[in-house]
């Protein structure tokens, strides 16, 4: 290829503008915004009010907490999901693969609206079908709305029937990817199906489940309409709010910017920090 | 019959037995929007258990209209989206085929700055965004505001990236000894080559506009400006208000995306896993 650079950055140009306003000036405007008090007029560099103040705020280590715990739980019950999904769809005894690929792929096309109005009906507590169901079999009615861990349950749950499919695209697609051959070889040496996944299958798709998963936990890590939305603005009693959350209250509610920057880039720390130690977890041995 | 081939039916029939259940289980929430949307709202709210759907749907659907002005909030979706999609297609898929088809100084730092926002929490330009587009350009509840911010995408560009360098460079280079410019031969020849990634792009786009809720929820709040999910979204909660109609406005939303869905699954399929290759 010939060095061309004047066409190059003509083609470029539009792109890179957009993301030089929208995206390249805004990362570096809330990292100075978070070192500014912003509820004067005008506002006045104070480095420590921000940050001073979210080391020891309570709401911010109760979001916290409670967005690590639905990280440390649903990503890694969704990608195993995901994986037995995409393994099972990938199977060639499967039948009417077409009808199973829908159910388990149609929630990617849900919105986050839509599906967080259908989880708040389903689960509620007197009228919910959930609830009918549980009682139909003989089982106790549950408050999932009333108490924390069932509230965290139902979030949970609904994060993971909207995501489960989309990884299990992803994760198909790695799985197609791995030649038929490997398998062959395998089940001429009589190495069972079992065998074949755990020594086979997951090395060989390793690096699209660390793709899933940093996706996931970035995606999670960010959770704002399903706490907003399906248990009422983190409720019970901020028992599901989440750092999404908190930083909607704290930079859309109450317009303190700074305070809402600063929550905006504990989360970027977290989520660079969480890919880091995964990338490092699953580096390839040299 | 021979005892591996038992052992694979047994295995079929196992299998079946195991992903029957659970597709139920993931198509439940899906059906249940459908009846309740076809349900009266006492019904909604009575004891017993109602799986299958009723015929109140247009009842619902007044009752929504009554609550927001649904059908004008989808206007505003439906354009916003089909703009959004078709400028960010173009914006893509030009810096995709310059990041694949020239060698130009500064390449590696474009590159690596994209690929860097991949892990970068949206939330970290979410203030700076609201505060350039309501304050400094005063542009709040406009189509503008929805449209424009979330032009940047990754993604995207690299999927268009790779689209483009999996071509063979004779097709483009026998047009240059003719003397065709660059912009025609992107145009001309690169983009109909590029048609089926296109079409992925273009339906993962789409969707992602028509379902985008917290950037228009922020910057779109007047009644008259709101997309078709955040006029939805200002009902859940409220007391007095029709579930039967929340629940028609969630399957307006979700219906049509799923006809596209069945109808050309291929490239939706292709557009999410282009993540996975790289």
């Amino acid at each position: 290829m010939r060095t061309r650079n004047a066409t190059a950055y003509r083609f470029l140009t539009p792109y890179l503008l957009i993301f030089a306003i929208f995206w390249i000036w805004p990362i570096i405007s809330s990292f100075m915004i978070s070192f500014q008090a912003t509820r004067t007029v005008p506002w006045r560099f104070a480095p420590a009010f921000n940050w001073g103040r979210l080391i020891g705020d309570p709401a911010f280590y109760n979001a916290l907490e409670n967005t690590l715990l639905i990280l440390v739980i649903q990503v890694p019950v969704m990608i195993a999901l995901a994986i037995m999904m995409a393994v099972l769809l990938n199977s060639p005894m499967l039948k009417a693969r077409g009808l199973y690929r829908f159910a388990f792929f149609a929630p990617v096309v849900v919105g986050e609206v839509a599906y967080s109005a259908v989880f708040r009906l389903m689960f509620s507590l007197d009228f919910g079908i959930v609830n009918k169901l549980l009682a139909s079999v003989g089982l106790a009615k549950i408050d999932w709305f009333s108490n924390v861990t069932p509230a965290m349950a139902v979030i949970m749950i609904a994060v993971t029937w909207r995501w489960a499919g989309y990884n299990a695209i992803i994760l198909l697609a790695g799985l197609q990817s791995i030649p038929d051959d490997v398998y062959e070889a395998a089940t001429l040496d009589r190495v069972s199906k079992l065998k074949q996944f755990f020594h086979i299958t997951l090395p060989l798709l390793k690096p699209v489940i660390v793709f899933c998963a940093v996706l996931s936990i970035i995606g999670t890590m960010q959770l704002f309409t399903e706490p907003f939305l399906i248990t009422e603005r983190g409720g019970p009693g901020g028992g599901t709010e989440t750092l999404g959350l908190l930083l909607y209250r704290q930079g859309f509610r109450s317009l303190n910017f700074g305070y809402a920057s600063a929550i905006a880039y504990t989360m970027a720390g977290l989520a660079i920090a969480i890919t880091l130690v995964q990338l490092w977890l699953t580096r390839e041995p040299k | 019959m021979s005892s591996l081939s038992r052992s694979r039916l047994g295995r079929g029939i196992l299998l079946h037995l195991f992903l029957t259940p659970l597709a139920l289980i993931w198509l439940f929430p899906l059906w249940m929007m459908v009846v309740f949307s076809t349900m009266p709202d006492n019904g909604i709210f009575s004891p017993g258990i109602e799986l299958l759907p009723h015929d109140g749907f247009l009842d619902n659907f007044n009752n929504l209209q009554r609550d927001t002005n649904f059908v004008g909030a989808i206007g505003i979706s439906v354009c916003v989206a089909v703009t959004y999609t078709v400028l960010s297609v173009l914006l893509t898929s030009m810096a995709g085929w310059a990041l694949a088809r020239y060698e130009f100084h500064g390449k590696g730092i474009v590159v690596a700055i994209i690929l860097g926002t991949i892990t970068l929490p949206y939330a970290v330009v979410l203030i700076p965004q609201f505060i350039m587009v309501a304050r400094d350009f005063q542009l709040a509840n406009t189509w503008i505001a929805l449209i424009v911010p979330p032009l940047f995408n990754s993604l995207g560009v690299l999927f268009m990236r790779q689209a483009f360098s999996m071509m063979p460079a004779e097709l483009f280079d026998a047009a240059r000894v003719e003397g065709v410019k660059e912009w025609r031969i992107f145009l001309f020849v690169a983009l109909p080559l590029a048609r089926s990634m296109l079409a992925a792009l273009a339906i993962i786009l789409f969707l992602a506009s028509w379902n985008n809720y917290l950037w228009p929820l922020l910057i779109n709040s007047q009644p008259g400006a709101m997309t078709a999910p955040v006029a939805l979204g200002t009902l859940i909660g409220l007391t007095k208000v029709s579930w039967g109609g929340i629940m028609a406005g969630a399957v307006m939303l979700t219906l049509p995306m799923l006809v596209v869905f069945v109808l050309l699954q291929r490239h939706f399929i292709a557009g999410i896993a282009a993540g996975a290759v790289k």
